[in-house]
Order: C-alpha cells, then structure tokens, then sequence
C-alpha cells in the first residue's frame, strides 16, 4: 500500500510511474476521511487537492517535474495559504484567508509537492500537547487516550499515522521535536535563520524555526533540501550556501565525538525513556562515534529563562490581532477600548491570554531588569555553554523529552508541569543552534521514546548524517501504530 | 515575589485583555506558580554577561530604499472586519 512508503520511497514511486499523483492524493484523502477522529487536520480542500494532482501527472506526462512533484504534504496552519484558511489553532483566526503565500508554502509547492491540508496544532503554538487549539485536541496515533507533543501535534500525529508521508512544523521551544519522539518520527528544528519565517504567524520572533516532520533522516534531507535558503522578506533570514544534505548522508560517523550531558541523566527522566537513549548511544558507539561526557549547568534554567522571552516576544507580536485590520472582531463594543478588550478576550484562549500577560508583566515597568533582562543574560550563559561544550565534542545528545507521550488532560489544569516537559528541547532555541529527534525505541505501553541530537550552527547536515546512519542499523522509524497499518 | 489580583486587573488593562472578574482568582494563583517557576533565575550569576536578544547576534541587515512588494491594498484589505471607502472603520474617538 503507498501510505506506508515514506516521502522518499513515493518520490521514486512516482519517477518510475509506478503510481499517479490523482492515485496517491486520493488514497491519502480517503485516509484522512476515515481517520479524523484523530483530529489532526483543521482543513482539507480535496476537490482542489486532486486537481493539484491532475496538473501534476499532466505535467509529468510532458516530461515536466521536480525534486517533489505530486507527492502529497501537509503544512502546519501556522504557515499562511492563500488556498486554504490560516487559523493558527485559534479562533482569533478561525475564517481567515491569508492574501499571501509563506516563503516556505511557495518553496514548497515550486518543487511540485501538492498540500493535501493544514494541520492542527496548539493555538499560537503555544503549548506542549496540541490541547490548547481552538478546534480540540490532536490523539496520539500510538494511543488514543495520549497527547501527540505539541505544539505541532496535529502534524506529527498525521505523519504517524500515514495521512500524509511528511508535513511541516515549526519549533520555538521544541514544538517540531517533542511531537516527533511522542510520535516515534524524526524532527528536525534548523538552525535559526536557515528556513524564511516569512508568513510563519510570529509567537516568538527571535525563537520560531519552521521544519520538516518526517518518517526518516532522508525524508527529513529531501524537505530541508527545499525549505532551506535565503529570503529577503525575512530580516532574521541568512544568506549562507545551502548544501546538498542528500549528498552527505551516507558519510561515515566513526570517529565522531557524541557529547552527553551528565545532566540528562537525573530523577525527572522516566527510566524506561533512559534506557531507550542509553541503548541508543550503545548503537552510536558500535558504528564508530566516541561518548564524552559535557557540562551544562545553566540548561537547568532553561525553562525559566524561556518563559520570559518567549511570552515577552508574543505579548508584542499578538499586540496585532486588535479586531480592526485582519481576524476575528466581536459583536458588539461601545468604544475603541472596549472593542480591542472584547475581541482579544474572546479571540485567544487562556494559555495564550496567560502568556500575554506573562510577557506583559515581564516587560513592564519595575520588573524589565529582573526578568527580561536577566532572562537574556541567562540566554547568552546557555549560548556560552554550548560554544565551550562544542569544544569537547561534535555534538550533544541525549532525550528529547524526559517522558514518552502524556495523558490527554493530564496537565491541562497546570501550567508550570506541562512547561516542564520542555526541559531538553529550549535549550537549542535559546541557542539558535539546530536539533534534530529520532525515535530509539518503546516504553511499556507502547509508546515512541525520541532521542535529542543538538549540532553546532547551521550543521544540519552533520545532524542528518548522524541521524540516517542510525536508522540504516535500526527499525524503530518504520514500525506503524498498529491501528494505522 | 507574590502577585495580587489587583497586579493582575492592571497587566490585563496593559494587555487589552478583559478578565471576568469570577476568573482573577485562577489567573491570580496561575501567574504566581509561573512567577515562582521564574525565581529559579535568581540563584544564576550572570555578573558581566551581556544580554543575548538575538541568537546571530548579529546586526540587521540593511536594504536599499527601492520600491519592491506589489501595491497589495485591495487584497489585504478584503480580509478586514470592517472596511469604509478604503480605510479601516473603528468606533469614533473623537467627538
């Protein structure tokens, strides 16, 4: 059956036309159809979804295609489409239409990939469950009663259960990678400013990385491969090569050096989790890597320092969704004031009131120097700590999360617990540096458990490397849930 | 440090946010868990380190002051609540 192929077994699929476009899309929507009770998706449009397909076997048949022409994606609705609405998970943004297209949207589609539709996520991204989102919470394919990682659960929950063979996510606290372990796939966050933000709804600008959520490394090389480069609509965006990550996939890891922080291994992590990654690293040394152990120390807060700067950062960003210019605007308001209140208190949800008012707080008069200040000079710490770690070894490794998937509803009710569960992910944000989380195993209940591997600025490559050179001795990333075979 | 219901009535008013006054208890005790979570910053030396707002740590790139997006106008226009003869409509402020 084609939705069990990953990206880029379809990608030869369809170079030898074994297989149509129309046929694959089709398969995939009725999948989609069948299985929404997963709530993955927030929009589809498969009459123009097939059409798209059409065109594409059309052009394919004139000797005309691309790296990824006909193969279905779906792209996380953060990312704004001019064909389909952009709601962000929230109701702000619940009917709205984007006039232009993401950077990433465009690259996309210019290579031929076809989006089959956009998928549901915490509302602003800001959550570690998709449970925040206006249009209810994303299941865990694995198990059904469990969150799929936030906050691009409504992707990775896709991906895993073959809706699509890849979507994209995009990572501001670990939002590509803990849905990717929770899901058993690979995540890859790049470094900050590889991949344009350019119509990515900003939650927090210096922070937010688009990337791809994939089956395998290779998948993962052949989306960055597209999604990667310079833009000049975004400022943040670099101007630096893109190399070909195909090429190097393959290069031996012997010798490498595989920091792991003493750290991670302490009581917060579950022990199956643990045994999982040490297992893992096992695998790592017999294909040749070295093990040292680094230093971290200022990773401990992490979390702290993350939850001022983020909320501070999207306290201004959201400062533009006011009811006049674009989104949701409430019935009825006496004056300007009222209008503004009325609309953002009906428009977001709690946790995003919540960290508006965080940030706020954090920004304002009186306390700047002893939160936001002191947030960024822990920043340039962590920053520091990597640098002189990166000294010792060629990257750091350890769990993306020190949990396999939650309850649904588990920490709904608690703020400050579900932050927790990002423990390992912010780091590499804060940081700006890229990571990347592959799935090294199970827990009891059968739930994925997903190893971290943090690499120095703009060595994606180095990551993927890593990452498909451990997948070419293992098969965690090709076993399905069990429902969705 | 700890936070009244009176500090959080005044950030909602910065925020532009209304709070139902039977939901400033809960927001009151949310904020104060995530205010002591933000206390774990105090025990950090961070003596001379200049602050990182930015993880290039780079300075903006400039452009040249050339015209380059399409006049997009009408389009973002269509998206709006509330449009009068080309320009947003808000409720009069002054009378």
């Amino acid at each position: 059956m084609p939705y069990r192929q990953n990206l880029s077994s379809i990608v030869g699929m369809l170079n030898r036309n074994d297989i149509s476009s129309v046929e694959l899309v089709q398969c995939f929507l009725d999948r989609i159809q069948k299985h929404s009770d997963l709530n993955a998706f927030i929009s589809t449009d498969p009459e123009q979804t097939l059409k798209q397909a059409q065109l594409s076997d059309e052009a394919r048949a004139r000797g005309s295609s691309s790296d990824l022409s006909g193969v279905p994606i779906a792209h996380k609705d953060i990312f704004c489409t001019t064909h389909m609405a952009t709601t962000c998970g929230s109701r702000m943004l619940k009917d709205f239409i984007s006039p232009y297209n993401a950077t990433v949207v465009e690259l996309l589609s210019k290579s031929g990939a076809i989006l089959i539709g956009k998928t549901n996520m915490d509302e602003f991204a800001m959550g570690s469950s998709t449970e925040t989102s206006w249009f209810g919470p994303t299941r865990n394919p694995w198990h059904g009663d469990h969150v799929p990682g936030g906050s691009s659960g409504g992707s990775a929950a896709a991906v895993a259960a073959r809706l699509v063979p890849a979507a994209t996510g995009t990572d501001t606290g670990g939002s590509i990678r803990q849905p990717a372990a929770f899901c058993g796939l690979t995540g890859l966050k790049p470094s900050y400013g590889r991949i344009s933000r350019y119509g990515m709804i900003a939650y927090a600008s210096s922070l937010d990385q688009g990337g791809p959520i994939t089956q395998t490394a290779e998948d993962a090389a052949r989306l960055l491969q597209v999604m990667a480069g310079f833009d000049r609509r975004d400022a943040t965006s670099l101007n630096k090569q893109v190399p070909n990550y195909l090429d190097h996939l393959c290069t031996s890891i012997a010798g490498l050096r595989i920091g792991v922080p003493s750290n991670f291994v302490d009581d917060a992590v579950n022990s199956e989790v643990l045994d999982a990654i040490h297992d893992s690293l096992a695998e790592f040394e017999k294909l040749g890597a070295k093990l040292v152990e680094v230093s971290l120390p200022s990773s401990k807060a992490a979390i702290p320092c993350y939850y001022v700067i983020a909320p501070a950062e999207a306290s201004s960003n959201l400062s533009r969704f006011d009811g006049v210019r674009y989104g949701y605007r409430t019935d009825s308001f006496n004056d300007l004031d009222e209008l503004y209140k009325k609309t953002r208190s009906e428009g977001f949800g709690l946790e995003v009131k919540r960290r508006i008012m965080i940030g706020t707080f954090a920004l304002s008069s009186g306390y700047y120097d002893a939160y936001y200040r002191k947030a960024q000079q822990i920043r340039r710490l962590i920053s520091d700590e990597f640098e002189s770690a990166f000294k010792q070894c060629d990257y750091i490794a350890g769990p993306t999360s020190p949990t396999t998937a939650f309850g649904l509803g588990e920490k709904t009710n608690d703020p400050v617990s579900m932050y927790l569960s990002d423990i390992f992910t912010i780091s590499a944000n804060l940081a700006g540096i890229p990571a990347i989380s592959i799935p090294v195993g199970f827990d009891k209940l059968g739930l994925p458990v997903g190893l971290q591997l943090i690499g120095q600025s703009f060595d994606e490559q180095g990551l993927l490397n890593l990452a498909h050179s451990y997948q070419q001795v293992t098969n965690w990333h090709e076993v399905i849930p069990t429902e969705f075979t | 440090m700890s936070i009244t219901k009176y500090d959080v009535e005044h950030i909602a008013n910065l925020a532009r946010i209304r709070i139902d006054t039977a939901d400033i208890e809960q927001y009151t005790l949310d904020l104060a868990r995530i205010l002591e979570l933000f206390q774990q910053m105090d025990s950090m030396d961070v003596k001379d380190k200049e602050p990182l707002a930015h993880p290039q740590d780079i300075e903006l790139r400039l452009r040249n002051d050339e015209v380059t997006e399409p006049e997009m106008r009408q389009k973002l226009q269509s998206v709006a609540p509330s449009i009068h003869q080309g320009l947003y409509s808000v409720p009069q402020i002054i009378e």
